[in-house]
């Protein structure tokens, strides 16, 4: 393509800008042992989080690239600068955030919907939480939303008890490497029987230039209780890429639920690799809300474990694989308990040559009774040039199970467009008003403000795509 | 608005459908397009609007003396032109209320569109047309019934208030109840300010339409035109009186019925 249409390209990307690099300490490009101990220093970590980094690190080596999902030849571990600390301290105030980075967060509206519409903020900026703020409401209930670091110092019982027991270092390279390298990210404790009606947000915002942002969320839900945790990330659009690799981790206890939503829009020369796990215990439920438009390349399957009975998983992704990407998304319900259900719906859309996939499993282990499932993947192809892969795995080693999956491809009928554009719409709103009647069942289950953000980035993404 | 149309000849997949068409409609005049099956009919309203597979091979449709051919759909239909779709095609996750709010902004000019003046609206036509309120959040015309789909057209024709319509069969399988509701609604909008043609090979909308033109098509041309009284001819004597009357030889496979049994 042309260099003007790349510029255009750009320029469509409204959060592309960046401020100068003006970080507090950096370390230098590239990976090794000093890395670690830089970081671990910085965070005045005590020694058993340091082993548990050199640990991860030791595996992160040992353990081969992905042979299957999106292709990643393109990463340079070597080049990319894994820890970058925007600011002195964290704050509580937005008046005290550093002038360029306050001016950031503006830009993307979050101090204004925390006065509208959350319970509570954390704004990471690269490596760094730069502010954390929760209503004092919640806290007199004993619910604690701070960073990891903040948890490990404060709360080592409880980091201690559960952190990297979802998704153990040795899981996957990514895994690793999040593992060894991890900085900032969110702790959310919510004592039993407490409900948090109004969505916590965390904002991960990447700066720097060929960095990695490796923040670590771990969510433990006490019994009965009830949270709604948002993520949303951007970055500014370099010429050169960046890496994206955060580990999520979800516990929820007897009879609690928790829902995480993410929207996603990284700018087109992030790696988004991100590995997200929740355990489900008895009558508890877990509820994923991913929706992927940016980045370069995908490869995000958010999973749930139901551990005891009457455990729920639920999985909403989203996915626009536009010009030059590849969303590789999916979900994992793992059944290790009778009398358990979950549902996977994947809608996905693919255009100007971009490739959405579908990857997905089941797993029921043996032995089990009433364990429903039922997995929905539904995909929107919008020229001949994009692409749609549908990926299911099922694994299923007991009798008493029903399990449904139903996968639909199809693509913008001509008789679709001409019956709008005969009603007076020009050919580019058509089919954006008929790519977001495609959404529209799964958008309907995002809180009202989230919905009308992805309907409208939905409509950014569809810009300039009708000739 | 005047529309003209003049030998306008058109094909698809290089088989030639329109041979060279002629007429001439206004404002305040409702005519009747009928003619058996293949005849061309619904070509020639697919070609008023642009569709994509037909292509024009020569002739002119002038609305108000500028020619339209070159203009895309959404710009015709800008002109207040308005089609009411023999096949209605389904919009699965957008809601009548959404799209036809987009609809009426476009046709009305954003600065003056009242949403709740819209809504208000809305609900008395689908009251007129009887239809259930909660059609508003239904995802257009998915799962319709074949009835339920041409009252939607008339219902976004009665909201759009067009200049000129062309609607293509709106009558045909509807019973007879749902078939008075759909005319009803066709003689709400007519006046000085609305022209329309109606495609139809059935005269019995035209009893509850009483057009003021009537054109038979048959093989890609008009072949006769008059008033109503063309209307009855037709029904005593069929198509057969009009092959005959112009040296049409009847083919095998296009053995065609006016009347509904």
């Amino acid at each position: 393509m042309s260099t003007e249409q790349e510029q255009v390209q750009v320029e469509d990307y409204k959060y592309g800008f960046h401020f100068p690099d003006e970080s507090v300490f950096k370390t230098e490009r590239g990976l090794n042992e000093a890395v670690i101990h830089a970081i671990s220093d910085h965070k005045n970590e005590p020694e058993w989080m340091r082993e548990f980094r050199l640990e991860s690190l030791r595996t992160f080596r040992a353990k081969p690239m992905p042979n299957w999902g999106g292709d990643l030849s393109g990463i340079d571990f070597e080049n990319i600068c894994y820890y970058a600390k925007p600011s002195e301290k964290q704050y509580d105030s937005w008046d005290d955030v550093p002038a360029a980075i306050k001016e950031t967060y503006d830009r993307l509206g979050i101090p204004e919907a925390e006065r509208k519409y959350l319970a509570g903020v954390g704004a990471q900026y690269d490596s760094e939480m730069v502010y954390h703020n929760i209503q004092q409401e919640l806290k007199d209930k004993g619910v604690i939303f701070t960073d990891p670091e903040t948890a490990v110092r404060e709360h080592p019982d409880l980091v201690r008890k559960f952190f990297g027991t979802v998704i153990p270092y040795s899981d996957n390279k990514f895994a690793a490497l999040n593992s060894a390298v991890w900085s900032g990210g969110s702790f959310v404790y919510i004592p039993p029987g407490v409900h948090v009606d109004v969505p916590l947000q965390a904002y991960f915002r990447i700066n720097s230039q060929n960095f990695g942002q490796f923040e670590r969320t771990l969510i433990i839900a006490d019994e009965g209780s009830f949270v709604h945790y948002v993520e949303g990330c951007t970055a500014p659009v370099f010429a050169t890429d960046s890496l994206h690799s955060a580990v999520v981790e979800i516990v929820a206890l007897e009879g609690a639920r928790v829902r995480y939503s993410t929207i996603q829009n990284w700018s087109s020369d992030v790696y988004n690799l991100v590995t997200k796990r929740g355990v489900a215990y008895k009558d508890a439920t877990v509820e994923w809300v991913d929706g992927n438009l940016g980045s370069k390349r995908t490869m995000k399957y958010p999973a749930v474990w139901l551990m005891g009975e009457g455990a729920h998983g639920e999985i909403l992704s989203i996915a626009f694989g536009g010009k030059g990407q590849e969303q590789d998304t999916g979900g994992k319900c793992v059944h290790c308990a009778s009398n358990t259900s979950s549902v996977i719906t994947s809608k996905s859309i693919s255009k100007d040559g971009g490739i959405a996939s579908y990857r997905g499993q089941i797993k029921v282990e043996p032995g089990l009774t009433n364990v429903r499932s039922h997995v929905e993947c539904d995909a929107l192809i919008l020229d001949p040039e994009s692409k749609s892969n549908t990926y299911p795995y099922m694994d299923i080693m007991s009798d008493d199970v029903s399990i449904e999956h139903e996968a639909r491809v199809s693509k913008i009928s001509e008789e679709q467009l001409f019956y709008l554009t005969s009603r007076g719409l020009d050919e580019e709103e058509a089919s954006t008003m008929i790519v977001n009647g495609f959404l529209d069942p799964l958008v309907k289950q995002l809180p009202m403000e989230y919905a009308v953000e992805l309907n409208r980035l939905i409509e950014l993404e569809m810009e300039g795509s009708v000739g | 608005m005047k529309l003209e149309i003049r030998d306008l000849r058109a094909q698809i997949d290089d088989t030639p459908i329109l041979k060279g068409i002629d007429l001439t409609m206004e404002s305040g005049q409702l005519h009747a397009l009928m003619g058996p099956n293949g005849s061309g009919k619904s070509t020639l309203s697919n070609v008023i609007f642009g569709h994509p597979s037909y292509e024009v091979t020569g002739g002119e449709i002038l609305v108000d003396g500028e020619n339209i051919l070159e203009l895309e759909t959404h710009e015709r239909a800008r002109l207040g032109l308005f089609m009411a779709f023999q096949y209605p095609v389904e919009i699965p996750g957008v809601t009548v209320g959404r799209f036809l709010k987009r609809a009426a902004e476009i046709r009305f000019g954003e600065e003056d569109f009242k949403a709740s003046a819209f809504i208000k609206e809305l609900r008395s036509w689908l009251d007129f047309m009887d239809m259930d309120q909660n059609f508003i959040n239904r995802y257009l015309n998915e799962g319709f019934s074949g009835g339920e789909k041409k009252r939607m057209e008339v219902l976004q024709m009665l909201m759009l208030k067009p200049s000129f319509a062309v609607m293509d069969e709106t009558d045909s399988g509807l019973d007879i109840d749902a078939l008075r509701i759909v005319a009803n609604g066709l003689n709400e909008l007519r006046g000085p300010d609305f022209g329309g043609m109606v495609i139809t090979h059935y005269q019995r909308i035209l009893d509850y339409i009483k057009p003021d033109f009537v054109h038979i098509m048959y093989k890609g041309t008009i072949v006769t035109s008059g008033g109503r009284e063309l209307v009855e001819a037709l029904e005593e004597r069929g198509y057969d009186w009009i092959r005959k009357q112009h040296g049409i030889e009847e083919e095998e496979n296009e053995k065609e019925i006016v009347h509904e049994h």
